[in-house]
């Protein structure tokens, strides 16, 4: 930079006007009972819990708390489904189905779009363009593959499993729905879901879906709950197949509850995902791939690129100008269209990422935070910069699921490799460079589950995800999202 | 007035900042979801309006042609109050000193292309002495073209020596340089085209001529606003942008000042530094800012065709 140059200045003259979508359009049921062979069924614990708008913490909904003898209930109405119909069903008529929910996700893709943002606390523009979209995708990608396994697995011979139990998180409720409830309908198994505690909405709303879609009963079962619903879920005897998106510490429960049985598993649990900048990179559209890579959804992502390492002969521009990136970013109402980066989902998880950033400032790393004014009721967190930061800080090592980016630097390929394996987690990184040949040799040596080359956070119903080491394993997406569900020969 | 001398000591163009496509794409497109309401936008269209170097560049121009024109620009649409002017006229050579005097007192500029517009096919002293007919006549702008076939043969020197030469043959008046960006054929090269620009003294760097397709796109003049925000960084000095040809909506200007606001910032936002090149736009500015003020739209033939 010239010496004299002042820096840009974004807080123009010019603002945007409040652009809110309406709460309106969408409809919320005062009371949720559990959804159960087909039918909507109140829970013999008798117990609801209230859900909230992070973005205000007024009451959307309150949700019925399945207990132990709900969650025997819903696999009982799985199992039963599975045996007497899904299982003979001709596959083509299983995918009539689940194209059939597919288009009435679409139809209602507003509505969803509005309830997503509504309690996820995630700005309209990201469910709108991302969330209901990419799972409406899911299960028109799955509704295809139901009657083509035999092309899927040539030669061979495969077999659903039975019932599978799928817990989802909260960061992407509709989207994981949709990513596990999808290939096991394809496949030929029931199911019994349940969303995390503080967004049960859309799976419900998804629900009302598949009840008007004509669903067997059974099929797919929505129950709702905590962390103890979930036990249930695992711990249930008749359960075939654990499906689990959701923290490395959980999963670690999981995978020993499981041991001894014979429940298969799939686990897609933390990350901490390395950002490779190289110096020959285009900069301006690696700036623009950080930011998304880490702002993403207030960076409640298990692949966010929390880890930024740039080439040291770049670094200085380049947080220059992330810091004017930055700045632009509006922070604020999720339901305003042109929010980027909207309410932290929890009161519980904002905890969490402020003291990772007590303990950054402790670590003596430099914190960068634009000037933004931040509503008073509600979860905030401006989006944040660390930057001086060392391999061994927490903040570099440990997954904060928050906008807070660690930056480091790095000299040489091999170095880079290195450090962004030194991590107990791999479930993504992103390379920036202009070479192609560097590409090829980075994404063969990082131990990650997806590798994204000069883009970030891209995803496709087509395409496999999932991760290495304590990220988890078994893939979700695309062909290699079928072999979790069957049994095959 | 401010204006740019060629920097001391210019880089190796060859080795000038890639730019990747499909991000720089995503990015533009990522500006159009801005939504504009309300009194941001009634502002908005008064900013664009203002923006605006209302053009004519045809063969069949004639001095009555560019009075009206001249006139449209002084009173946009005289039954609506507080309507602010366009920036300035666009026109050949030979028409600048009618403009100049149809415009006299009202502040708003004249800018004459010139160097063997559209092709820049000539010998350079032919585009020096029709550089400074325009700036004899009183231009206050000279808007040139690159020798295109010159930067495609990897004549860098030549380009960047063409340019500073018609910098000073426009004395005081604002050298605004055309890259032509429908015949450069990639990013990259719209990239170390604007940089050779800016290095060899342009006050503006324009996209188009508004006689090739593409002109103007989102994403072409995103790389040239970021090629502008590179080079205040390194040097200090501001340099202007003005897309041209192919804007002739407002959803669509308002799109673009929305990627000037987020990509160069406040020290932009005035026509000293940002113009839109289009014949068309003002006509739809005007009807949007008097659908802003009473609610309906009204037709088009109510708006002056010149």
């Amino acid at each position: 930079m010239a010496k004299k140059t002042k820096p840009l200045r974004f807080d123009t003259d010019w603002k945007y006007d409040p652009a809110p979508e309406s709460a309106s359009a969408a409809k919320i049921n005062e009371q949720y009972d559990l959804f159960m062979d087909g039918r909507w069924q109140k829970p013999l614990s008798g117990k609801y819990f209230e859900t909230i708008n992070p973005a205000n913490e007024k009451t959307l909904s309150r949700v019925a708390d399945a207990s132990e003898k709900d969650v025997d209930r819903a696999v009982r109405s799985a199992r039963q489904a599975y045996e007497k119909v899904w299982k003979k069903m001709a596959p083509a008529e299983r995918g009539k189905y689940i194209f059939r929910i597919a288009r009435m996700m679409q139809e209602k893709a507003r509505e969803l779009a509005i309830i997503e943002t509504l309690e996820g606390g995630k700005p309209i523009r990201e469910s709108r363009d991302f969330d209901v979209p990419t799972a409406a995708q899911h299960f028109f990608y799955y509704a295809g593959w139901a009657d083509k396994l035999n092309y899927a697995f040539p030669n061979k011979k495969t077999a659903p499993l039975g019932v599978a139990a799928q817990i989802i998180p909260w960061n992407f409720p509709l989207l994981m729905a949709a990513w596990k409830i999808a290939p096991a309908l394809a496949t030929g198994n029931t199911v019994v879901l349940k969303p995390a505690e503080t967004t049960s909405l859309t799976a419900l709303k998804l629900a009302e879906i598949i009840q008007e879609a004509d669903l067997p009963p059974g099929v797919v079962n929505i129950i709702t709950g905590a962390g103890k619903t979930g036990a249930a879920m695992v711990n249930h005897p008749d359960v075939n197949k654990i499906a689990f998106t959701g923290s490395t510490e959980v999963g670690k429960i999981i995978q020993r509850s499981i041991a001894g049985t014979n429940k298969r598993s799939t686990l897609e649990l933390g990350g901490k995902a390395a950002n490779i900048v190289f110096e020959d990179a285009a900069i301006d559209q690696a700036v623009e791939g950080v930011v998304n890579g880490i702002f993403f959804n207030q960076g409640h992502v298990c692949c966010a690129g929390s880890r930024l390492y740039l080439q040291e002969s770049i670094a200085k521009e380049f947080i220059q100008k992330l810091k004017d990136r930055v700045a632009t970013l509006i922070v604020g109402d999720p339901m305003d269209k042109n929010t980027d980066i909207g309410a932290i989902n929890s009161k519980n998880q904002l905890d969490t990422i402020l003291k990772y950033i007590q303990i950054g400032k402790k670590e003596g790393s430099a914190i960068y935070q634009p000037a933004c004014s931040l509503p008073k009721k509600g979860f905030w967190c401006p989006p944040t910069l660390f930057t001086d930061v060392a391999q061994s800080n927490r903040i570099v090592q440990e997954e904060i699921f928050g906008p807070v980016l660690a930056i480091l630097t790095f000299r040489t390929d091999d170095e880079v490799i290195e450090k962004a394996n030194n991590t107990p987690y791999g479930l993504s990184a992103g390379v920036w460079t202009d070479k192609g040949s560097r590409i090829f040799n980075m994404t063969r040596r990082l131990r990650a589950g997806v590798v994204w080359a000069n883009t970030f956070n891209k995803f496709d119903a087509a395409s496999p995800f999932g991760g290495y080491k304590e990220s988890g394993f078994g893939r979700e997406g695309g062909l290699h999202g079928l072999t979790p569900y069957l049994e095959i020969l | 007035m401010k204006r740019s001398s060629p920097a001391q000591i210019s880089p190796d163009f060859r080795r000038t900042r890639v730019v990747d496509q499909t991000g720089i794409e995503e990015r533009a497109a990522r500006f159009t979801k801005r939504s504009i309401k309300q009194s941001s936008k009634l502002q908005a269209l008064y900013q664009v309006l203002n923006m605006i170097d209302l053009t004519t560049l045809e063969g069949k121009d004639t001095d009555q042609k560019v009075r009206q024109l001249c006139y449209k620009a002084r009173h946009p649409h005289d039954e609506l109050s507080g309507i602010p002017t366009v920036a300035a006229i666009c026109v050949y050579p030979n028409f600048v000193r009618v403009a100049k005097k149809s415009l006299e007192g009202s502040g708003i500029k004249v800018a004459s292309v010139a160097t063997a517009f559209p092709s820049g096919q000539s010998t350079r002293a032919i585009k020096l002495a029709d550089t400074r007919l325009a700036v004899s006549e009183g231009a206050d702008e000279v808007d040139m073209v690159i020798s295109r076939g010159k930067f495609h043969a990897g004549e860098y020197a030549f380009v960047f020596d063409e340019i500073a030469a018609i910098k000073e043959a426009c004395g005081k008046a604002r050298l605004k340089v055309i890259l032509e960006t429908g015949e450069l054929g990639s990013f990259d090269k719209v990239r170390r085209a604007s940089d050779i620009a800016m290095h060899a003294g342009a006050d503006f760097i324009k996209t188009s001529t508004g006689k090739i397709q593409p002109a103007a796109t989102m994403p072409v003049t995103l790389v040239m606003l970021e090629a502008i925000r590179d080079f205040y960084y390194q040097t200090g000095k501001q340099v202007g942008m003005k897309p041209a040809g192919g804007i002739s909506k407002s959803k669509l200007a308002l799109h673009y000042l929305v990627m000037l606001r987020e990509t160069l910032g406040q020290d932009w936002m005035s026509n000293e530094w940002f113009r839109f090149g289009a014949s068309s736009l003002a006509n739809d500015v005007l009807m949007q800012i008097r659908k802003e003020k009473t609610g309906q739209y009204q037709s088009a033939a109510y708006f002056s065709v010149d």
